[in-house]
């Protein structure tokens, strides 16, 4: 078992500046997620673990050891394409046993992995087949086959549940979540769905323009976003973003001339000025009578079953909400929304975040 | 169903079928009978058009007389050019492909290599094989052949090539390959109808040359379609020589085609990547 330590890596291809000074150590036995939008360098930095990408560059460590200038196959790293990188002329069993073939892993215990990977996998049934007798879920399972059945310091995955369908995907990632605690290892897993990210990690990593943004437990990215970016990322809905002006030393919070909300001191930033307000569906409610609240139309309903998601009309801005299913609200009506404004967030001119005057 | 008219169709079918395999299998069944004719029946009229027996004496002529050698000659020089041409194309193939060896002009100078009429250069090649003391030698002419078919070769696999998927390799690559282990078991594997029919059209033009064969040969590696021609004599023309000897051209060929079919099967890189 081995650390993974990235220090100070730099790729260029060309012009393209992919991936800027990053540096990241990753425990032993973590399950990173490294999530961005596309073209983020996500790829890149995973192949360039992988040996797959030389680095211009920095220093890749694993257990201490610099591999930046071994060999893919110097390195003990096993991977999972995002095209599951099947062999078609091979059966299942062949390609999940591909790897220790290439180690020359004596046939006893060769079988016996590949036995485990499959059971692990529930594929036993298929192992005779050949790729293209299997479906796109099934085909998946051989590929994260492929990988786990080696036992390598590093599991890398590039976006493996992207191709299947969104019912697949969901049992897929539960399953990588039980694989990882069964096997112990440390998975580095790229994707660019904010969900996966949240579900899967106990680090996301989030990448923006090749660089890192932030680098965190999900629940602090989620609730302490260092940034606009980071905040508009995360979560579904998305967080709503209304652009405020602050006053009074950070005790009003003005929407529009004529839209004022009172608030406790300490919750907003001190600095009086303009700032984005942060705010997410589930930190709004309908605000009981007499309470202070922001009042606007409704706009429009999308009911999620158990929820109800409203946009609102406050001013000229738009504030989706996420409400009771049977709250009885309906098109066009006023309504008075509270919101939970110590759990909100406000960014500055630039979109970084500015904490409250109580924790500075 | 209409049954009645189901199996007309198909006995239509067969009929034409069977017409058509007759009109492509004649000249060969032509060129059998001619070898086991006797002299008189080659020249009949009206013609004759099985022969009254096996009459196998031009066979027998062409394997006492040492003359059948050209066959042996022949699948050496062409084997063993097609051999080397295989291994080196598909290494040069594999270079220009992932290394982007010699950039974009380096393929169309090599496959120009091809397109040069082959009679504007036997005469240097002549002079130089003279000088090099290769005339009538094999090392000269799997020499030669190797390096007339390297650029169809190399041509032909960087197309199968191209059409791999990077990350098969890739995975390989990761999985613990050296890069020669993934040429031989990925590349070739995944290239595999294409590399079989590269590989035998390589066989046939080397089988077939007759230029090249006539120019740089004397009597040492003299190939079978030189050798037919030695039958065609100013006096007279030994026809069931030149029948015999062209069917010991002709078999290997039908013998490399049957064995390689089953290899140039299509549709093999199906369910590698989605989809
Ligand atoms: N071989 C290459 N040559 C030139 N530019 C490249 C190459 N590979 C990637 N890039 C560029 O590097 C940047 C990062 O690419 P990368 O593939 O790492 O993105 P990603 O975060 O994985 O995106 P996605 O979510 O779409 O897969 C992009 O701007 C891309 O255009
Ligand atoms: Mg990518």
């Amino acid at each position: 078992m081995a650390d993974l330590e990235l220090a100070n890596i730099e790729k260029h291809y060309g012009a393209v500046h992919a991936v800027r000074d990053v540096s990241l150590t990753v425990q032993s036995g973590a399950f990173v997620v490294l999530v961005g939008p596309s073209g983020c360098g996500k790829s890149t930095l995973l192949r360039a673990i992988a040996g797959l990408e030389d680095i211009t560059s920095g220093d890749i460590r694993i257990g201490g050891q610099s591999v930046t200038r071994l060999a893919p196959r110097a390195r003990n790293v096993a991977m999972v394409f995002q095209s599951y990188a099947l062999y078609p002329y091979l059966t299942v069993y062949e390609n999940i046993a591909f790897g220790l073939r290439a180690r020359g892993e004596p046939e006893q215990r060769l079988d016996e992995r590949v036995r485990w990977a499959a059971d692990t996998l529930s594929i036993t049934d298929y192992l005779e087949r050949h790729p293209r007798e299997l479906s796109g879920g099934q085909r998946q399972r051989v590929a994260i086959g492929r990988a786990i059945v080696r036992e390598a310091d590093l599991y890398l995955f590039d976006e493996p549940l992207s191709n299947l369908d969104a019912k697949l995907r969901d049992g897929m990632r539960e399953e990588l979540k039980r694989l990882h605690a069964r096997l112990g290892r440390t998975f580095i897993y790229v994707t660019h769905d904010q969900i996966e990210a949240m579900t899967l990690a106990d680090r996301i990593v989030l990448l923006r323009d090749g660089m890192i943004e932030q680098d965190g437990t999900p629940l602090e990215l989620f609730e302490e976003p260092a940034s606009r970016f980071v905040a508009g990322f995360l979560g579904s809905p998305p967080m709503n973003m209304l652009n405020v002006r602050l006053a009074e030393a950070g005790k009003q919070i003005h929407l529009s001339q004529d839209l004022m909300l009172p608030i406790a001191g300490g919750a907003a930033p001190a600095q009086d000025g303009e700032y984005v307000w942060g705010i997410r569906p589930e930190q709004v409610r309908l605000a009981e009578a007499g309470a202070p609240a922001l009042k606007g139309t409704v706009d429009v309903l999308q009911p999620t079953g158990s929820r109800l998601l409203a946009t609102v009309l406050i001013g000229a801005q738009k504030l989706t909400a996420e409400l009771d299913a049977h709250c009885g609200v309906s098109p066009g009506q006023e309504i008075a929304l509270s919101v939970a404004i110590s759990r909100t967030v406000f960014f500055d001119g630039e979109g970084r975040r500015v904490g409250p005057a109580t924790a500075g | 169903m209409r049954r009645w008219e189901h199996g007309w169709r198909l006995v239509l079918r067969m009929i034409l079928a069977l017409a058509i395999a007759l009109f492509f299998v004649f000249p060969i069944y032509w060129l059998a009978s001619i070898s086991f004719k006797s002299p008189e029946e080659i020249f009949a009229y009206p013609p004759v058009w099985v022969p009254a027996e096996l009459n196998v004496s031009a066979y027998i002529a062409l394997f006492r007389d040492g003359d059948a050698w050209a066959v042996w000659n022949s699948l050496v020089t062409a084997g063993l050019s097609t051999v080397i041409a295989m291994i080196l194309g598909t290494l040069a193939a594999y270079g220009i492909v992932r290394y982007r060896t010699g950039g974009e002009n380096l393929t169309i100078w090599i496959i120009s290599q091809r397109m040069i009429p082959p009679i504007c250069v036997a005469f240097p090649i002549f002079l130089l094989f003279v000088a090099l003391g290769l005339i009538d030698t094999f090392v000269g002419l799997i020499t030669l052949y190797t390096a007339f078919n390297l650029p169809y070769v190399i041509w032909m696999m960087r197309g199968y090539i191209q059409d791999i998927p990077l990350e098969l390799e890739q995975s390989a690559l990761v999985d613990g390959l050296s890069r020669w282990a993934v040429i031989t078991k990925v590349i070739i594997p995944m290239a595999r109808g294409g590399f079989f029919a590269t590989a035998v059209f390589t066989f046939i033009f080397a089988w077939n040359d007759f230029l090249f064969a006539l120019v740089l040969t004397r009597s040492e590696v003299v190939t079978y379609p030189v050798q037919v021609t030695g039958y065609f004599g100013s006096q007279s023309t030994f026809w069931s020589q030149i029948g015999a000897m062209s069917m010991l051209g002709v078999l290997p060929m039908m013998v490399v085609v049957a064995t390689m079919q089953r290899f140039i099967v299509r549709g093999m890189s199906m369910g590698a990547v989605k989809g």
